[in-house]
């Protein structure tokens, strides 16, 4: 098999887009759940761009967030990202310029929140933030631990999502092997079902073909 | 010190140099030979690289050290008074009631490859964060200087690099404390970071950083020329402990913390970031008291009054 097919092969079951946002999504529904939260969000660094991107969201505003962006020094979680430091606010309307604006065009204006940096190897991805711990429960330095392990985990989920992307970029010039590539993704996905064979021939017809 | 270029901009003082011109500063300091200090007691200067036997005394160190250090010999009394204290944050709000007089202001940017030095930020705080840690260093050193180096707000691109000349900056200035609530995770800054750290404690400029509560590598906090500083979850803002396993070296103040934010505001905060400026206030009490110790004395001092080796007598 050339080089290119190999990866475009590669880049087909390395896993989906969907998969990871998947795994995000999963991350924040957990957070919000174990800190009894009333909502929690993932925002990835668009380095290129220089703005936070809301990647993934549960509670409150779930579904009209995803994509919304904002720049990346806006806000705690844009002081969270290039501080790398975490923050845990109890009474952020007490803040005039808590991105009020941007949380009342979210439809969710939080009271309190904990944003904790995204951070993996020696870059910083994004954020995650847990909106709305109940009041009367007292926060301590062990959730704090347990936030820290949260946001290792969605560090590295944001990582392979954005070499998901990236792979699927490198393609995306090249109409063939984009075709290759989803292919690729197809069969590895019915690869339980003794598909493994076939999946081989396919390819190095294909390969023929082109 | 002299930029490559000082110039007006609407009535603000900038100075500009490129970053590529800047090497180990410390080096080629005016007055300040390498490995010598020009003591302002002796006016003469000290021994370098040996001490013959003639030169014993003349490193008599100015004050009789006692036999033992309490937290009264310490800071009994002090408040504070003409220590430089630099936040390396946000910007600070000058004027917020649990802030006070900010005497300095001083926004770090860099524009292609120049740093851009703005000795007269009218920002105040974008974020709320500086103001927070200034008004920690207030509530503990109700008379010490606070100068302000914002080295935040400018997007995310470029922040290790800004952090990096407000530190290069802040050790110019001979602040005696410089409060970092913030760290940068950029391999490719580490060495020059380390340098910049040794070089503020040997030019008696004591860097007190927040500890990261993660599993990741960042600085400067991990060096030990600066005081690293990790969260305990007591109320007493004079409570800290010392760490006998670094490299978090010491513990402060962290949780449920109220501090001062934007628009003359409180909020309740927790973090390794507003523990960082309790030790800073402590170590600016402590200096004001007693202005000849080095950063290697005063965290000797520190450890000596910490609240689980000698700070309860």
């Amino acid at each position: 098999m050339s080089e290119d097919l190999r990866a475009a092969v590669a880049a087909g079951v390395l896993g989906s887009e969907e998969g990871y946002r998947a795994l995000l999504q999963s991350i924040v529904e957990v957070a919000r759940a174990i800190f009894k939260a009333k909502a929690s969000s993932i925002f990835l660094l668009d380095e290129i761009a220089d703005e936070l991107v809301f990647e993934a969201v549960s509670g409150q505003g779930q579904e009209s967030l995803i994509g919304e962006r904002f720049p990346s020094s806006t806000g705690i979680a844009g002081f969270v990202l290039v501080s790398r430091q975490p923050l845990v606010i109890e009474d952020v309307l007490a803040d005039p310029r808590f991105s009020r604006e941007a949380a009342e065009g979210t439809g969710f204006v939080p009271k309190g929140l904990m944003a904790v940096p995204l951070l993996h190897e020696e870059r910083a991805l994004g954020v995650l933030e847990v909106l709305d711990r109940p009041r009367d429960s007292k926060f301590s330095l062990a959730e704090m631990e347990l936030l820290g392990l949260f946001a290792n985990q969605a560090a590295i989920a944001l990582d392979l999502l954005q070499r998901a992307r990236r792979a699927k970029d490198a393609l995306s010039g090249d109409g063939e092997l984009d075709v290759v590539a989803r292919v690729a993704a197809a069969l590895e996905a019915r690869r339980d079902e003794g598909s493994e064979d076939a999946a081989f021939r396919l390819l190095a017809e294909l390969e023929r073909l082109l | 010190m002299a930029g490559s270029g000082d110039l007006l901009v609407g009535g603000r003082k900038h100075s500009t140099y490129k970053t590529a011109e800047r090497g180990v500063f410390f080096l080629a300091v005016e007055g300040v030979r390498p490995g010598s200090y020009a003591s302002s007691m002796t006016q003469e200067p000290l021994p370098a690289w040996s001490l013959p036997a003639d030169a014993v005394q003349r490193i008599e160190l100015p004050e009789a050290w006692p036999g033992e250090i309490t937290r009264e010999w310490a800071w009994g009394g002090a408040t504070g008074a003409s220590v430089r204290v630099c936040v390396l944050d946000s910007g600070v709000e000058a004027g917020h009631p649990l802030v006070g007089e900010v005497q300095q202001a001083i926004a770090i940017s860099i524009e292609g490859d120049e740093v851009v030095v703005d000795e007269r930020d009218t920002e105040g705080d974008l974020c709320g964060h500086g103001t927070a840690c200034a008004g920690v260093i207030r509530s503990l050193a109700p008379d010490c200087e606070i100068a302000s180096v914002r080295v935040l707000g400018a997007g995310y691109t470029g922040s290790g690099a800004v952090l990096l000349e407000g530190l290069r900056w802040a050790i110019e200035q001979g602040y005696e404390v410089v409060n970092m609530s913030l760290s940068t995770t950029k391999q490719k800054f580490a060495g020059l970071l380390h340098e910049l750290a040794d070089s503020a404690y040997f030019r008696r400029t004591m860097l007190v950083a927040s500890a990261h509560n993660m599993p990741v590598e960042s600085y400067p906090w991990r060096f030990s020329s600066v005081i690293s500083v990790g969260s305990h979850e007591q109320d007493d803002p004079f409570a800290y402990f010392y760490n006998p396993t670094p490299p978090v070296e010491f513990f402060a103040r962290g949780v449920d913390v109220e501090v001062a934010w934007t628009g003359g505001g409180r909020l309740v905060c927790s973090g390794n970031s507003f523990a960082t400026p309790h030790i800073a206030g402590i170590a600016a009490l402590v200096l004001s008291k007693h202005r000849e110790l080095t950063p290697f004395q005063l965290k000797s001092v520190l450890y000596l009054t910490a609240t689980n080796v000698g700070g309860e007598r």
